[in-house]
């Protein structure tokens, strides 16, 4: 239990480390800088105006401790305010909308890359030396491609050489609209294929790697042996005594690569047109849309702690000496 | 004082022991009152070393004896400063030590030197057996010129036999066997030129067969170097073989000391009796014990948590209600020879008898 | 009376010898391959502006230069609006290398001293230390990235620089105070105090160098990482688009469509050198790795033997005529491995 308090405390505190930095950076910027993106304003609204210098910290309305705690229960009431660019939309209405394609491609490519890439692990670390080994070259080439390259590369032949699969968006408005139709879930399905199948494929040699190596460790532990010489079969001792153990080190692997698997999934969806928070972030930069792009980093990262405290929570569930553990 | 003087022992006086090693050479250091306490978690605290007091003289060897968690290792720590006392202090060549500053910890270790146990551990695989012993040199020694430097790493080769010193001064430890290591380690040790060596169990992890031949050169550098040796081991058999005096811990106390001889031959308090019993040695060492007398059950039990009770009760023949409720202090014995026993008289009877006698008071 | 040498041992006079010079020898296969790619791209880093033969920004006006495919005057042919993509290419290599070795070097410097501090002071500076450490480990770096960006006036390479040396330091501190704290237990450390050495110099002279290997990898995790992100931050524009990197190089591409165009000889030669790049780097690391871990490179080496190596069984150590050459010495047991990127973490450190 006193771990667990211990990590809630942990996130705590990285929430509000990314809070704070995600409101101070705009205030810091030196003043030539700022005069800069208002010029590049010159037919704001007067109420985004002022929402823009609230946040630039032009004009100092209030001390800057009460505009602190007042971002703070913004934040907390997920009030982030107006956008500027599709002023007078607001900020939250733009993530509600994008975040649930986002949530569902990500998450389902990154879990099923995550299990295959660790199946394939246990499996080369089983027996080793042999064709894992070889493939250790090529795996790695296919970890270094720029993953948007591999992208590339699949719209290329399968959407515009093949016309199997559409070359992006999140789905064809002029087929189908949004809604819980089967018709467009199926069309949202489709159009998903491409992203999915990218992600996974540069991500799991990653995971077979890892997964790899720490199988190779595991597997020449006493405990193995001991396993085998009770007569045991062997996928009973591979799965129930040695990829048990080997897969602490890699859910703490995982835990640690969540923040990756987002900044990929960004880039993922600006070359598939994705509509999803990715997608907004860039266009946010783009166009300048600050306070968008302050939401959008909060969400991410307030998703991605949240993801990794579910991933502790799986740890211990998994990993019995954590839950007796008392000191640290 | 008089409570036990119909027995034959009594409670020591500080002083009332002399120690058989004392007639070897002048008192090099002494250990009064050490006591240390380690933080375990946060109300409980463990006491690796309880009251702990002995002196170490010039050419003489003292070993200190025990089990696992006897608290022996956490002493020699405590001696070489490398933990800090609880209370208690300790005296070198007369003048109390103090290491709180950085300096006077450096000029303690041109006195002092601990070898360390695991030969495997104890020197850094990067470095070679050179850089390993040419440091201490120019740290203690203030050599500056490589010819002095040279001329003295080829004299501390020798003097641990591991000659030719120049083939053997550019090897790293790895191309080293355990007994070659630890013999770099007494070099090293050698280096600073101690009046004080404490060495940590340093046969315990070697061969059993090179054993002998590095304690004979313990012996050869003590006499040439007239160090004050404490000589820690779990053995009591190289003991007897090696020492002077023979002091026996237990649960972090002194519960036995006396010469090496006499403690090992007739040990009086019933923890000594049990280590000597179960000491293979051809010699037949116990072959006091093996007439009459109980054998406790030989289940060790976590030393340290014991407050007001003799430690060794759980597992001492002649335990009674007396031991269960009072600490026993170190008994004198003989001139020489201390026991921390209530039960003397029964355990140890011919021992307490002789003690009475002419060389007693 | 000298001491007689046990016979079970290697050839001891040229032992100490081979330790050091052999060093190259011994490294497996995968580390020289990946070795001679990085020393090839680090040439071409060096040399290669200056021989490329056009100016990267020059536009050739004619309009037949617009979007060629490979010919003898452009060797990897043009781009949209006429520019040499050869020569993008090489001026992209080296902005690319130069920054990743940069980020790399500063975020390893950082990396060891905070892991180092942290695992040698213990008690409150740890705690201290590890917490920040953590909190910018969890904080997910391209997105934090792209905010800072976004707000910094975009001119050269700095800003990426300097905003990806701090993110990206954390992982390696982890993994090196895991290390330190291991070897700070051990006895050697001790027995340097007793030699009476002072703190900084038993940091220094006593457990950094035996973590070398695991500095190194560390290093060549984050100059690979610096690179894929530097890419990434370029191809999707936040980053300078003024100066010709492969990420500029892509992000052209992508926004003139040279995919639809078919104009594969514009966005091929970058992603293909960047997987090159990162390829060579990762084959080095696992190099190191296996250096620092023997139970991962004697699987691979047995395997040249033919021996087949199950799992239980004690790791083959070959024999015969050729073994004792062939099979590389046992590295210290010091040097520990470190895992590539995403890292497992050790248990322990958590």
């Amino acid at each position: 239990m006193r771990y667990i308090a211990r990590r809630l405390f942990f996130y705590a505190v990285a929430a509000f480390v990314a809070l704070t930095v995600n409101f101070f950076i705009p205030r810091a910027i030196p003043g030539n800088a700022v005069e800069a993106i208002m010029s590049k304003y010159p037919n704001l609204q007067p109420g985004a105006e002022k929402a823009l210098e609230a946040m630039l910290g032009v004009g100092h309305p209030g001390s800057i401790w009460h505009q602190y705690w007042q971002y703070l229960g913004d934040v907390v009431h997920f009030n982030f305010g107006t956008d500027l660019i599709q002023f007078p939309a607001k900020v939250s209405t733009i993530l509600a909308a994008a975040l649930p394609w986002t949530i569902v491609l990500v998450g389902v490519s990154t879990v099923i890359a995550f299990f295959l890439g660790t199946a394939l692990g246990i499996l080369a670390g089983w027996r080793n030396g042999g064709w894992s080994d070889n493939s250790l070259a090529p795996l790695m080439f296919l970890q270094s491609l720029p993953y948007f390259f591999l992208a590339l590369v699949l719209i290329d032949v399968f959407a515009i050489k093949l016309g199997w699969l559409p070359a992006g968006q999140g789905f064809d408005g002029s087929v189908t609209t949004p809604g819980w139709s089967l018709s467009f879930i199926s069309n949202a399905a489709q159009h998903a294929i491409l992203p999915a199948l990218t992600i996974v494929v540069t991500n799991v040699a990653g995971w077979m790697l890892t997964m790899r190596n720490v199988m190779i460790t595991t597997v020449s532990e006493d405990y193995v042996l001991a396993a085998q010489a009770k007569g045991l079969a062997n996928r009973r001792v591979v799965i129930t005594y040695a990829a048990r153990n080997a897969i602490l080190p890699q859910l703490s692997g995982f835990a640690n690569a969540l923040g990756f698997v987002v900044s990929g999934a960004i880039v993922m969806e600006i070359v598939f047109a994705y509509p999803g928070i990715g997608q907004w972030l860039i266009n946010a930069v783009s166009s300048n849309d600050y306070p968008l792009m302050q939401a959008i980093f909060l969400v991410i990262t307030f998703a991605v702690l949240l993801a990794n405290l579910l991933v502790d929570l799986v740890y211990i569930a998994v990993d019995p000496r954590a839950r007796t553990r008392s000191t640290r | 004082m008089s409570a036990g003087t119909a027995t034959g022992f009594w409670p020591a006086e500080p002083g009332d022991i002399q120690s058989p090693a004392s007639d070897r050479g002048e008192l090099a250091m002494e250990a009064i009152a050490l006591r240390k306490e380690f933080k375990i978690g946060r109300r409980q605290s463990l006491t690796a070393a309880r009251d702990v007091s002995f002196n170490l003289y010039r050419g003489a060897v003292i070993a200190l004896v025990g089990e696992s968690g006897s608290g022996k290792s956490t002493v020699a720590r405590l001696l070489a400063g490398q933990e800090t006392l609880t209370s208690g202090r300790v005296t070198l060549d007369g003048k109390p030590v103090d290491l709180a500053s950085r300096g006077h910890f450096r000029a303690y270790k041109s006195q002092v030197q601990l070898v360390f146990q695991d030969p495997f551990s104890s020197l850094n695989p990067v470095h070679t057996v050179r850089y390993h012993l040419a440091r201490p040199v120019r740290l203690h020694q203030h050599k500056t010129s490589s010819a002095d430097v040279e001329a003295e790493l080829g004299s501390l080769m020798e003097q641990v036999r591991l000659t030719p010193a120049d083939q053997f001064l550019a090897k790293y430890p790895h191309e080293l066997s355990g007994g070659q290591r630890q013999r770099v380690s007494f070099a090293r040790a050698l280096a600073a030129h101690p009046s004080v060596l404490l060495a940590d169990e340093p046969v315990s992890m070697l061969d059993v067969s090179i054993r002998l031949e590095m304690l004979n050169l313990l012996d050869e550098l003590r006499n040439n170097f007239k160090l004050a040796l404490l000589y820690i081991t779990h053995d009591i058999a190289s003991a007897r073989y090696f020492a002077d005096e023979v002091l026996v811990m237990y649960a972090g106390e002194i519960v036995e000391r006396g010469s090496a001889e006499q403690v090992t031959q007739q040990p009086a308090h019933p923890y000594t009796q049990l280590l000597v019993s179960s000491a293979p040695d051809p010699d037949n060492l116990g072959s006091i014990l093996k007439t009459g007398g109980k054998r406790g059950a030989n289940n060790a039990e976590t030393p340290g948590r014991i407050v007001s009770a003799c430690p060794f009760h759980p597992r001492c023949p002649f335990a009674e209600q007396k031991c269960r409720d009072e600490r026993p202090p170190l008994m004198r014995v003989s001139a020489t020879r201390g026991a921390a026993c209530w039960r003397l008289d029964v355990a140890a009877p011919d021992v307490v008898a002789a003690g009475a006698g002419p060389d007693g008071h | 009376m000298s001491v007689v040498m046990p016979a079970a041992t290697e050839p001891t006079a040229t032992a100490g010898k081979v330790a050091r010079r052999g060093y190259w020898k011994r490294l497996p296969l995968k580390a020289k391959v990946g070795a001679a790619i990085l020393a090839f791209f680090i040439l071409v880093a060096i040399i290669g502006p200056s021989i490329a033969p056009f100016n990267p920004s020059y536009q050739n006006p004619s309009l037949n230069a617009s979007l060629e495919g490979p010919n003898a005057v452009h060797l990897l042919g043009t781009t949209q609006s006429g520019q040499d993509v050869f020569s993008q290419l090489l001026s992209g290599i080296r902005l690319t290398m130069v920054l990743a070795l940069i980020v790399g070097a500063a975020a390893s410097f950082l990396s060891v001293v905070v892991g180092v501090t942290a695992a040698f002071l213990g008690g409150l500076w740890d705690e201290v230390l590890s917490l920040f450490t953590n909190v910018v480990l969890v904080l997910p770096s391209l997105p934090l990235l792209v905010v800072f960006l976004g707000y910094l006036p975009q001119s050269g390479q700095t800003p990426t620089i300097v905003v990806l040396s701090a993110l990206s330091w954390p992982w390696g501190a982890r993994v090196i105070r895991a290390q330190t704290l291991a070897i700070r237990n051990r006895d050697f450390v001790a027995a340097s105090r007793e030699t009476g050495e002072r703190s900084w110099r038993v940091v220094m002279f006593d457990i950094v160098p035996n973590e070398i290997s695991l500095i190194a990898a560390n290093f060549v995790n984050t100059v690979l990482y610096a690179i894929g992100a530097s890419v990434a931050l370029a191809f999707i524009g936040v980053a300078d688009l003024n100066s010709w990197s492969l990420g500029t190089m892509l992000y052209w591409a992508q926004s003139q469509d040279a995919l639809h165009l078919g104009a594969w000889w514009w966005f091929v030669p970058p992603g293909l050198a960047v997987a090159l790049m990162g390829t060579g780097l990762g084959l080095l690391n696992f190099g190191i790795d296996e250096l620092g871990n023997p139970r991962l490179r004697d699987a691979s080496t047995a395997r040249r033997f033919g021996l087949r190596w199950r799992p239980g069984e004690p790791t083959p150590v070959a024999t015969g005529p050729r073994a004792g050459r062939r099979l590389p010495d046992r590295a210290p047991a010091a040097m520990r491995s470190a895992a590539p990127m995403p890292p497992a973490v050790e248990e322990g450190a958590r």
